[in-house]
This record gives structure tokens, sequence and C-alpha cells, in this order.
């Protein structure tokens, strides 16, 4: 739920990264950070299992500037994309404003995404909102991988509504940035209709 | 879609900032948070000193939402307060609502006199924050925010 305070003068919207488990997720955000300036954001917190999977959420905040002499803060979640997290999952989708979907372009994953896929759906009709009618992106990430799967199949098996789709490769930023302006222009945009 | 964005008004953040300035005096807290169960802080006072407080909003946040769960598991509905006791500096957690109060403190208060203080600011918390989701809903329902007049130019803008 997008927060407005109008003493502070500041809009706060979140959107989360969804997608399987290793799909690119926590690497989106760990590229945002290390391109943001200082004074755009804040720490990037990282809860994590010893190996480094994410165990509950990574989280960030970034500043983009300001819309009509409001301040637009956007605070940037993952979730752990392993089954095993589903009840952390579903906590993470509380009061999103809008949702990336990462998707690991290799083959062998495509199970993977499609659970997931089927998975983000299933709970966020569980927190009440309808992926058909949230500010949604597709991101296919790990193109650079020589076993990945074609954009027409992928967009076939994963696309839901005519959502933009970005090709990225995450560990160098490819697309990185399109995805997340992507989806926060529909926030805001959803923030003027509401 | 989306839920209806949530508006605090000028008058009620400073009343919640009295409220918050109060009990942070009250019951000799290091620093006093007013946080959205989402994430989101929505107002603070203390000692603030270097605090990374969006962090700490959306740990606190974090935090509660675990430990809600955790309580539906055994058959409670919420744990209504969380606590976190550590060698000076504690944490203590109220639940109210969709918002949580979040008192820090230290060896110069005690958890006894923050929760006797917390209750009472917690009445007060609450009617502000009922009185701001009515308002947000009508403010919606009528379309006078000024972001009803966002233009495709001043999102962009953002992104240059």
């Amino acid at each position: 739920m997008t927060f407005i305070n109008y003493a502070s003068r500041e809009i706060n919207c979140k959107i989360v990264y969804y997608g399987p488990g290793l799909c690119g997720k926590t690497t989106n955000l760990q590229h945002i950070y290390d391109s943001t300036a200082p004074q755009a954001k804040g720490k990037l917190i990282s809860l994590a299992t010893e190996t480094d999977r994410t165990l509950f959420f990574d989280f960030m905040p970034l500043e983009l500037g300001t819309v009509r002499g409001f301040k637009t803060r956007f605070h940037l979640y993952t979730v752990p994309g392993q089954v095993y997290y589903d009840a952390s999952r579903k906590l993470i989708l509380k009061g999103v404003d809008g949702v990336v979907f990462v998707a690991d372009s290799q083959e062998e994953r495509m199970d993977a995404n499609i659970e997931s896929l089927y998975n983000l759906e299933q709970n966020l009709e569980s927190q009440g909102y309808d992926l058909a009618a949230l500010p949604y992106v597709l991101q296919l990430n790990k193109r650079d991988l020589p076993n990945a799967t074609p954009i027409e199949d992928l967009s076939m098996e994963l696309g839901r509504k005519n959502e933009p789709i970005f090709e990225a490769v995450a560990t160098n930023g490819t697309g990185v940035f399109d995805t997340l302006k992507a989806v926060a222009k529909q926030v805001l945009t959803e923030l003027r209709k509401s | 879609m989306a839920q209806s964005p949530f508006i605090i008004q000028e008058q009620q953040f400073h009343r919640l900032k009295i409220v918050l300035e109060r009990l942070c005096v009250e019951c000799a807290a290091r620093a006093v948070f007013l946080v959205d169960r989402d994430g989101q802080p929505i107002a603070l006072h203390g000692e603030i000193g270097d605090m990374d407080t969006t962090s700490f909003a959306s740990l606190a946040a974090g935090n509660v939402a675990a430990t809600t769960s955790m309580a539906k598991l055994i058959g409670e509905e919420v744990f209504p307060a969380v606590v976190h006791e550590g060698e000076r500096e504690s944490i203590f957690i109220s639940v109210i609502g969709r918002s949580l109060l979040v008192v820090v403190f230290d060896e110069r208060s005690t958890l006894g006199l923050v929760k006797i203080r917390a209750k009472r600011a917690s009445h007060e918390v609450a009617a502000i924050l009922d009185e701001a989701v009515r308002e947000s809903v009508v403010i919606g329902a009528n379309h006078q925010s000024v972001f009803a007049e966002i233009t495709d130019e001043d999102i962009d803008s953002l992104f240059r």
C-alpha cells in the first residue's frame, strides 16, 4: 500500500522482486545498490543463510526524485526463492504496490519458473490482490547463458497480461534499470488513478 | 489492483509526533518509532543519531510479520507485543492494528515502565490512525489527492 505523508511530503511505495531460487533477484538489487548515488539510497539489508541464499528478504530504499513536490521513495524487496520458504514469501507480499517476476532463462529452469509464477498468483490472491490488476513486469534474466530458452517460448509460457518484458543479465546490469523503471512507472500511474 | 494509498495529513502527523514525544519522555526511552505494518516509517522521535531508520522500520515490520505467523501456528491470533532485551539496549514493539509502536530504551528505563506508558500512547495513536484511514478513503473517492494531476511528463522526469 502506497504511504503518503503530507507533512514530510513523501510518497513511499513497495516493489517486490519474485521468482524461483537462484534466478537473480538479489543480484538485481545488488546491481541497483552498486549503481546508485549514495544520497539516493539507504543500506542494502540481506537476511540470508550462511550460504548467501535469501532466508527472509533483501531490502533497500531508493529515492528517485520529486513529483509535484513529493519525494518518491521506493522500498525494494526480494523474496526467498526456495519452495520451502513460502510462508516468508506471503508475508513480504503484504502491502505490495508492484511486482517484478525474475525468470531464469535456462532451459532446465522452465518448470521452476512456471511453479514460482503460479505460487506468486496464489500468494497474491491470498492477500487479496489480483496479478491482472497489479503493476507488474516480467524480466527474463540470464540471457547470456548458452542454454537460454528463446524469448518467444518464455514469453508465451510466462506472459500473463501483455506486461512489459525485459531481457536481462543481472550480473552485469543489463536490463536491471529498465525493469525497475517500468514497474515504478506503473506504480506511479496507478497512484494517479487511485 | 494495489490497495488505495494510506495518507497521513499534516495535522495528523503533528498530533502523532506529540504523542511520540511525550511517550519518549515519560518512559525515558532512547527513541520511539511509529511504523506501518508493511514496513514504512510513519513518524519517529528521540536520539536517532546515525541510525538507519528506514531499514529499522522495515526490519521491525518483518519481525512482527514473522512472529504473528508463528502465533497463528500455535493457535494465537497475534502476539500484541514483542520484546527484544539486549545487554544495554532493548526494543519493545506494540502492535496497534495496522501499525507498530516501537520503543528503543536502555538502562535509564525498564520494560515495565515502557509497557505501561506505551499502552496509553497506543490508544491515542490508534485513534489518530483510524481517522487517517477514514480520511484517506474520502480523499481517494473525491480525487482530492494532488497525485490525480500527475502527468506522464512528471513520471518520466524521475528517470532522466
